[in-house]
């Protein structure tokens, strides 16, 4: 299944406002742990790593691991300097990348 | 061996290889639980070096105690002005209970605003999670929070 996201950003912001971001996103995030039952280990397949650009400029970054939870909800901030795009890109064990992007008017 | 197995002795074997994959089960589990504070240590000694975390600054928000470790909402918060002189540059969080230690790095910058996430994590059992903040001029600061698990999560 195609990982879908759902983010909550603000489309508008004052100068230098902080701004919350929410984003949750549909990955099973399996561990590598686990074993079916058969007793085969089921291959670890995480989102390892989260980046969040403003203007293609990395505002917060974040290495995961398998403890974090299935289907990742996460709130983090920024600070609104201009208008433009805020892009959060997710990149999976596999290689794929999954991605989101919002228009904001900063002013 | 007799060429005659009755029903009873087909029971039998049957029964035994199953003992036997009950046994191989139950072999690997201290395997998976095999996660205690000193991997947290080696983790965080590979993170921040040698140097020497300070109290205050970082707060853990957890609840206490969680029915589920499956997906247990945690904020960790440091105070910090964000500006470009001082900052905190990276935020990580670690089980000590957990088959992996690690749980997540954040790497922050000026434009992040303010030094707090939110997410939600796995716990395998009762454990402590602790959190450690990089700052820009290099010190470490960190927060421990215990949190009683009644379900593994892992």
């Amino acid at each position: 299944m195609p990982a879908q996201i759902k983010s909550r950003i603000p489309s508008k912001a004052a100068k230098d406002e902080i701004i919350e971001i929410k984003l949750q996103i549909t990955h099973d995030m399996e561990s590598g742990n686990r074993k079916d039952a058969a007793g085969n280990v089921l291959p670890r397949r995480i989102i390892n790593k989260m980046v969040c650009t403003w203007n293609n400029e990395v505002v917060t970054s974040a290495d995961w691991h398998p403890s974090m939870s299935a289907n990742p909800f996460i709130v983090f901030y920024a600070r609104a300097t201009e208008s433009g795009k805020i892009t959060i890109k997710f990149h999976d064990d596999n290689g794929e990348v999954h991605e989101t992007s919002a228009d904001i008017t900063v002013g | 061996m007799s060429e005659h197995r009755t029903a009873a002795d087909v029971r039998r074997r049957d029964f035994l290889a199953a003992a036997g994959v009950g046994a191989v089960a139950v072999a690997t589990l201290p395997r998976m639980a095999k996660a205690e504070p000193k991997d947290a240590d080696a983790l965080v000694a590979k993170l921040i070096g040698n140097a020497q975390p300070k109290d205050g600054k970082v707060r853990i928000q957890m609840k206490d105690m969680a029915e589920s470790g499956a997906a247990e909402p945690i904020s960790v918060t440091v105070d910090s002005p964000m500006t470009a002189a001082d900052h905190v540059k990276t935020l990580h969080i670690v089980s000590e209970g957990n088959p992996n230690p690690g749980v997540s790095s954040w790497h922050f910058t000026p434009r992040s605003g303010k030094a707090e996430v939110s997410f939600r994590m796995r716990l395998a059992k009762t454990q402590v999670v602790r959190a450690y903040a990089v700052m820009s001029d290099g010190s470490v600061h960190a927060a421990r929070h215990e949190i009683k698990v009644t379900i593994s999560g892992c």
